[in-house]
């Protein structure tokens, strides 16, 4: 009951301004790096307001900030007008606050209930404060359309349910103002779909939402005003319906980008890669890859979408020799080995496949090694790296992770410097470098653009399509259904480690590849 | 986030690491009623004061340097070896078989042949944890730990019923023939100058208490075979293939696998040359200085060689400087418990105040620095 009254009084307070939440002058440095930079934003009650910048922009600092995570060096924070010191996350959630963040917050195996009130007991008796979540999540699920069965165990649930599970624990906690970091980035079209549904209904009831995100889609769909971050700075507010995707990312990278690949038709040569029945199992022995046929020709890319998990991943490190396999991979007509000690990363090299994984600082790189160390990564046996029999030719080395740094624009470029200290889009220009002047017949390509900035993205992607017209095969593994299908010449779709179903990029549509990534067989 | 310069991360921190060893024992000492400064006056000239304190120094350096060496290679792979001990035993049994099993015509000859045979039992005895590890995921601290155990029950073993001569009393082997007698720094050419007993001109060199100068020092030839070894483990680890896939590995499993790095071959290599670099140290103690072997024969130089690796930040040039050190700590503490009433167990509260600063907190002195690093630039700002 007094929480309903808080509410009332906030209520109360709310007519003086419209703003939800304004920020006046916020700063904050780490070291010598300014993260904020006098960061002013006003946003209106009652809307959906789109953060959007590259990665390192300060977005994520920003909202930080504002759920108490840093303290701002300098600043204000006015909470519908206001004046409200932040210093704890506590007084953000007491200031109407609520936060859902990339990577979900939620206790495996607790029930929907017990994550909803974990932190918001009413008392030392579980009784009173479950039998409150019950009903209140009843009341909330009906109003928004969110549907989650109280008493199922978090780790049953999709990944979509969780999310819900984490805006009913906002909303559980008076929320008004709900801030969501990357929220698409693990669902489906459909799914995404979706949470825009419940943002609109939580707008409609006068919440305020804050969305963080680099995908300049979702900004046009569901957004009313959009904020574009810049190096630190705020460089525009602007209302949505007055902007574009191609203004927006003007604004975000300082420059004109092209957002379209340009790409001419592919023109498919012979057979490269053909894979039969291939099926992988996991560390625990479930099966991950249930029996996977496909074929790439010269020439052509094949993209494979898909929600992440399933299957993509055992796809890659099974044609990159990391994971043992059985069925047949053919290599230019040569049989592969797919399990033993031949089955490794350097027989595939030295067969002529070259592997972008998809987590570059967990597979890609050794973080701690310097750039040029990481330039003969997986290529440490090249006979050009070595200046005899004993001793690696280091000098020989750096000069051509100088070449390679210059051709592919990384930056700084310091071959002596060391993984960790280049950005996420560097260190993939880094291994993407590596693997393609290898010159490869087959390039496996996992996450091309992965946390990496817009401008790097376009790089990446050209230089796969100039690969493409070199008369290589490539496959790329993507969950950014975008990428997937700008550049893929064909498009198969996995589920639960099969291929669901293929398409043609020219023809084909998000619903229907949404479909099939959904597991439901669009064409049946 | 703040990172330190280099050169502060390299010399500054394990100097106030140091300092700050030194200054807790100083009020130990002072705790139990002894001057700190002439104790410490008292260490230096043990250790540094005369050419047989530099003897003993040397000689512990030496066997330092290379339980030292051994403890990088394997932490480069990702790998703690803590079985050192063990493996310089072993690699003492090694070098004992060697030297009795034949009448040596030249000591270089020996050399060569009980350097093999020390590196090959060394290795042999880290082969076995390196297998389980490699192949069973049995964790290497426990397997090299126990197998120091194993190690000090077989030598016990091989000394009192196979090596042990009849009728001698003592568990020990035979004295090694006089072929396969390693020259002491004193024996050799230019340095024995330094070491000699006599004056050129013939008359005996005093000491300043005026005693006839002892000539026969511990430290002997290995002390450059362990120089050198410092050269050639800097040059695997940074300059060959294998050195480069050691290191791979030992950041990143997964990353290696990924490069098609056999995970199960560099565990073994890496613990093998670990194993072998130990057992060498048995050249300088079994070999150079007690020409017999004897029980416990590594006396504690295989965990030494922990702290020695930890301080020297696991490069070789750092191990070199760190064995110096604690060779210093060692000879300088027997100065200690012999020319004062300090209690001869002082030289193990100073050594291990040295551990626990350069090894345990370093962290706290590398914070400390940063933040004051931090607190520098904001004010220049």
């Amino acid at each position: 009951m007094v929480a309903t009254a808080n509410n009332g009084g906030r209520q109360a307070t709310a007519a003086l301004t419209p703003y939800a939440i304004e920020l006046k002058g916020i700063s904050k440095a780490f070291g010598p790096v300014q993260a904020n930079k006098d960061i002013n934003i006003a946003v209106p009650r009652g809307t959906i307001h789109g953060i959007i910048g590259e990665n390192g922009a300060g977005k994520s600092t920003l909202m930080s900030i504002l759920y108490g995570f840093y303290r701002a060096d300098a600043g204000e924070v006015y909470i519908n007008g206001k004046l409200t010191p932040i210093p704890d996350s506590q007084s953000a959630i007491r200031a109407g606050i609520g936060m859902v963040f990339q990577h979900f917050k939620l206790v495996q195996n607790f029930t929907v209930l017990e994550n909803v009130i974990l932190g918001a007991e009413d008392g030392p008796m579980l009784n009173t404060s479950l039998a409150k979540a019950r009903k209140v999540l009843g009341d909330l699920s009906r109003e928004y359309e969110m549907d989650v069965d109280p008493d199922a165990l978090i780790e049953d649930l999709s990944v979509g349910h969780q999310q819900r599970v984490e805006i009913l624990k906002a909303l559980y906690r008076q929320a008004d103002i709900l801030i969501l970091d990357e929220p698409t980035g693990v669902l489906t079209p459909d799914e995404a779909d979706h949470l825009f549904r419940i943002l609109n209904g939580l707008k409609d009831q006068g919440k305020t939402i804050i969305l963080i995100t680099h995908k300049l889609r979702e900004i046009m769909e569901a957004t009313d005003n959009v904020s574009v971050m810049r190096r630190g700075t705020m460089v525009a507010t602007v209302k949505t319906a007055e902007s574009s995707p191609e203004s927006l990312a003007e604004l975000m990278v300082g420059r004109k980008v092209l957002l379209e690949v340009e790409k001419v038709k592919a023109t498919p040569g012979a057979v490269v890669l053909a894979v039969e029945n291939l099926r992988v199992k996991d560390d625990d022995g479930i099966e991950r890859l249930k029996g996977v046929s496909f074929e790439i020709r010269a020439g052509e890319i094949l993209g494979i979408a898909g929600v992440a998990g399933n299957g993509q991943s055992e796809l890659l490190e099974a044609l990159g020799g990391i994971a043992r396999a059985t069925g047949r991979i053919t290599l230019k007509g040569v049989d592969l080995p797919l399990v033993g000690l031949a089955a490794n990363g350097q027989t595939r090299r030295a067969a002529g496949i070259a592997h972008v994984p998809e987590d570059r600082q967990h597979l890609g790189l050794i973080m701690d090694f310097s750039a040029w160390e990481n330039v003969a990564f997986g290529y440490h046996n090249d006979p050009k790296y070595q200046k005899n029999a004993v001793f690696m030719d280091n000098d020989a080395l750096r000069a051509d992770t100088e070449r390679k740094m210059a051709t592919y624009d990384v930056r700084p470029p310091i071959a002596t410097l060391a993984a960790k200290n280049f950005s996420g889009g560097n260190q993939q220009k880094i291994v993407v470098a590596r693997e393609m002047e290898q010159n490869p017949d087959l390039l496996l390509i996992g996450q091309p653009t992965r946390g990496v900035d817009i401008g790097a993205i376009e790089f990446i992607h050209k230089q796969i399509v100039a690969l493409r017209d070199a008369g290589k095969a490539i496959l790329l593994v993507s969950v950014e259904l975008d990428e997937i299908m700008s550049l893929s010449d064909r498009i198969a779709v996995m589920f639960d480690g099969q291929i669901m179903g293929t398409a043609d990029p020219e023809t084909t549509n998000e619903r229907e590849l949404g479909l099939l990534m959904a597991g439901v067989s669009g064409k049946a | 986030m703040n990172k330190l310069p280099q050169w502060a991360d390299v010399v500054l921190v394990p100097l106030i690491s140091l300092l700050l060893a030194a200054l807790v024992a100083a009020i130990v000492l002072l705790a139990i009623g002894q001057s700190p400064t002439a104790a410490l006056g008292i260490m230096v000239k043990g250790a540094f004061g005369s050419a047989n304190g530099w003897g003993y120094t040397l000689y512990y350096t030496t066997s330092f340097i290379f339980t030292g060496l051994s403890v990088i290679v394997a932490f480069h792979a990702g790998l703690f070896n803590i079985g050192g001990e063990g493996q310089a035993q072993l690699g003492g049994l090694g070098v004992a078989l060697v030297c009795l099993a034949l009448p040596w015509p030249h000591w270089t000859v020996a050399l060569l042949a009980a350097s093999l045979g020390a590196a090959v039992f060394g290795a042999a005895w880290a082969a076995i944890p390196a297998y389980l590890q490699a192949k069973r995921g049995s964790h290497i601290v426990i397997t090299t730990i126990m197998f120091n155990y194993i190690a000090s029950a077989l030598i016990v073993y091989m000394l009192v019923d196979v090596l042990r001569p009849a009728g001698q009393m003592d568990p020990a082997s035979a004295r090694f023939p006089a072929g396969a007698k390693l020259p002491a720094l004193s024996d050799m050419p230019f340095i024995s100058e330094f070491f000699a007993r006599m004056n050129p001109d013939g008359t005996p060199k005093l000491t300043k208490a005026g005693l006839q100068m002892y000539s026969n020092v511990p430290a002997n030839v290995t002390l450059f075979i362990a120089l050198a070894a410092c050269l050639v483990v800097w040059l695997l680890l940074w300059r060959t293939r294998l050195g480069y896939q050691i290191r791979a590995f030992g950041k990143s499993e997964a990353a290696s696998k990924y490069a098609g790095i056999n995970p199960v071959k560099i565990t073994m290599i890496a613990m093998l040359i670990s194993g072998g670099l130990a057992g060498m140290m048995a050249i300088n103690n079994v070999m150079g200085s007690a020409e017999r072997l004897l029980q416990n024969s590594a006396e504690g130089a295989g965990f030494i060689g922990i702290a020695v690796a930890l301080m020297g930040r696991n490069h070789p040039l750092g191990v070199l400087l760190a064995a110096l050190l604690f060779g210093f700590l060692y000879q300088g503490g027997a100065a200690l418990g012999l020319n004062t009433t300090i209690p001869i167990e002082m030289r193990v509260v100073v050594q291990g105040l040295v551990i626990l600063f350069t090894g345990a907190l370093d962290q706290m002195v590398r914070m400390l620095l940063v933040w004051v690093f931090g607190f520098g630039r904001k004010a220049v700002a």
